[in-house]
């Protein structure tokens, strides 16, 4: 009788003890996760903004002297330029291909898929910087938004066929069919029958890519050099006074306008799509 | 295959051409300024063999294993097992809550989380330093753990979100055997839910050490520095190449370190079909 007592006492202090350790855990991810991004809910709404989180007192100060700036409005401008520009490029090259891809068969073609994806999550990085700069160099398309669009756009473009390749291979292949019986072109069914139905794909496809070139900061660090060229990711370094100080009333509210698009578009997929993995990263 | 033609045209041209022209490059003697900008020559393996005598590169090569264990291996995959793991079997509120944040230090720009960064660890007015009342200037004393801990924060959320969704899968029939069977949560990880994840382990663990490999985003908190310390490959062909134009040299370097990236992506491929 006393044993069982004692065996059910250690069970439960194992119990709560578990209970505890979960909820301190569950603390310090938390905390570890938001601590550093605390600054931008409270700094950019404070009249003297500082490094550290502190409650703020509430103005919209830092808004106003914002829009002093002569690029930074523009700045904004410029990367919803590159990014729809991106996701427009990725999504009218990329569906025709992952199209393609998934009705023709060849010999190593999921081989040839996955090279080709790895190949660019490692050229796309510094290694190509060199190179990239000079092709750019000599197709005259340095400090213009076309060359960002397009070296940001190749960079995407293998893992978005890739993820778009999964879409297309689950639409019924018996629409295609009976429409070609009618006599549709390749090019008809593909944009009155596959692109509807891929649709999600497309605009999965189109938010990453949107996300990807909105916050890239190298290929424009490398390929833009007027300022009023530059996007929001390059901008945020001149914020600077002569001194070297942070002029962080101005930076407070333009990280804040700049990280805020990102977030609705987040957002928006987790609610229309659900955010979660595709088949073809699984392994 | 027409719908292929422009998909082809443009990897051509943005991927396999530039990745081509570096191995070229590694060999020439190209760089923007003095007598190499006017006609480059071929120099052959004279680029690697100085590569490969310089301390600066071995030493830069240790810097960036050290950044790919510490961050991508023990910081992004096995603190996101944990986390996955931990949250796997909780109710859905607080398992999406977690999940929200550490979503969001994922979709943040980097020029901004860098600068949100750079402001939590300053010396003197940093919030870290303010909670834990020091006055450390953590990015100069503490470079490599600074951008350690920024890169896991920064890239968990791949792991947690990945690591989740294999967790996700593994039958529910075979916990609850096991669970009947006396198991204990350690036994029923070790012999069930990694070995079903094993798939999803060696794609996320491939991925994000390249990812982390070719990572440049931690030049934006320390510039290489202070004195090198953190002059991980990345930023180490970045200022061979767009500092001191030497684009010979920095193609060689480049070429090495896609060299690396084919190699490690053949071992982990090929082990995981050995099974």
């Amino acid at each position: 009788m006393n044993k069982t007592r004692k065996r059910k006492q250690k069970w439960t202090l194992k119990r709560t003890g578990g209970r505890a350790s979960f909820w301190m855990f569950t603390f310090l991810i938390i905390a570890f996760f938001s601590t550093p991004l605390l600054w931008l809910v409270f700094a950019p709404f404070d009249l003297t903004p500082r490094l550290n989180i502190k409650l703020p007192t509430l103005s919209f100060n830092n808004f106003h002297e914002m829009s002093q700036n002569p690029y930074a409005i523009h700045s904004l401008l410029n990367s919803l330029l590159f990014s729809v520009g991106t996701g427009l490029l990725v999504i009218c090259v990329g569906a025709p291909a992952s199209y393609a891809l998934s009705r023709v068969k060849f010999v190593g073609r999921d081989l040839f898929l996955y090279i080709l994806l790895l190949f660019s999550s490692v050229v796309t990085g510094t290694a190509a910087m060199v190179p990239i700069f000079l092709l750019c160099l000599n197709l005259g398309l340095i400090n213009t938004f076309y060359g960002v669009i397009l070296v940001m756009g190749g960079g995407l473009l293998p893992a978005a066929i890739f993820i778009l390749k999964d879409f297309t291979d689950s639409t019924p292949k018996s629409y295609e069919e009976s429409a070609r019986i009618f006599g549709a072109s390749s090019f008809q069914i593909l944009r009155n029958i596959v692109v509807p139905i891929i649709r999600p794909g497309l605009a999965v496809i189109f938010v990453w890519a949107f996300v990807g070139a909105w916050g890239d900061f190298l290929v424009p660090f490398i390929l833009i050099r007027a300022p009023e060229r530059s996007p929001a990711a390059v901008l945020m370094y001149s914020f600077y006074t002569e001194g070297g100080q942070a002029m962080l009333t101005t930076l407070a509210a333009f990280a804040l306008l700049y990280t805020v698009p990102v977030i609705v578009m987040y957002l928006y997929v987790n609610k229309r799509y659900g955010f979660r993995f595709y088949g073809g990263i699984k392994g | 295959m027409l719908f292929l033609f422009p998909s082809a045209i443009f990897i051509t041209i943005f991927l396999i051409i530039p990745a081509v022209w570096t191995l070229y490059l590694g060999l020439t003697n190209y760089s923007l300024t003095g007598l190499a900008a006017a006609n480059p020559k071929f120099v052959g393996l004279q680029n690697y063999a100085k590569v490969l005598k310089d301390p600066e590169f071995y030493n830069s090569f240790k810097l960036t294993i050290i950044f790919v264990i510490g961050s991508a291996i023990i910081g992004q995959a096995l603190l996101g097992f944990i986390i996955a793991w931990t949250f796997s079997d909780k109710p859905g509120k607080l398992r999406s809550f977690v999940e929200v944040i550490i979503i969001l230090a994922w979709m943040v720009p980097s020029s901004v989380v860098t600068f949100l960064w750079s402001a939590f660890l300053n010396g003197q007015n940093g919030t870290l330093n303010k909670i834990i009342g020091g006055q450390t200037e953590w990015l100069i004393t503490h470079p490599m753990l600074s951008i350690i801990v920024f890169n896991s924060w920064r890239g968990a959320a791949f792991s947690v979100l990945l690591f989740g969704a294999a967790i996700a899968a593994v039958p529910k029939s075979h916990l609850e055997v096991a669970r009947i069977a006396g198991a204990s949560k350690y036994r029923q990880l070790r012999d069930i839910i990694v070995p079903a994840s094993r798939g999803h382990i060696l794609t996320n663990l491939l991925l994000i050490s390249l990812w982390s490999f070719n990572l440049f985003t931690p030049y934006l908190l320390t510039g290489g520095g202070p004195g090198g310390k953190t002059e991980i490959l990345p930023i180490f062909v970045y200022e061979k190449a767009l500092r001191y134009f030497n684009f010979g040299i920095a193609s060689a370097i480049a070429t090495i370190m896609l060299l690396i990236n084919f190699v490690f992506a053949l071992i982990v491929i090929r082990r995981g079909k050995q099974k």
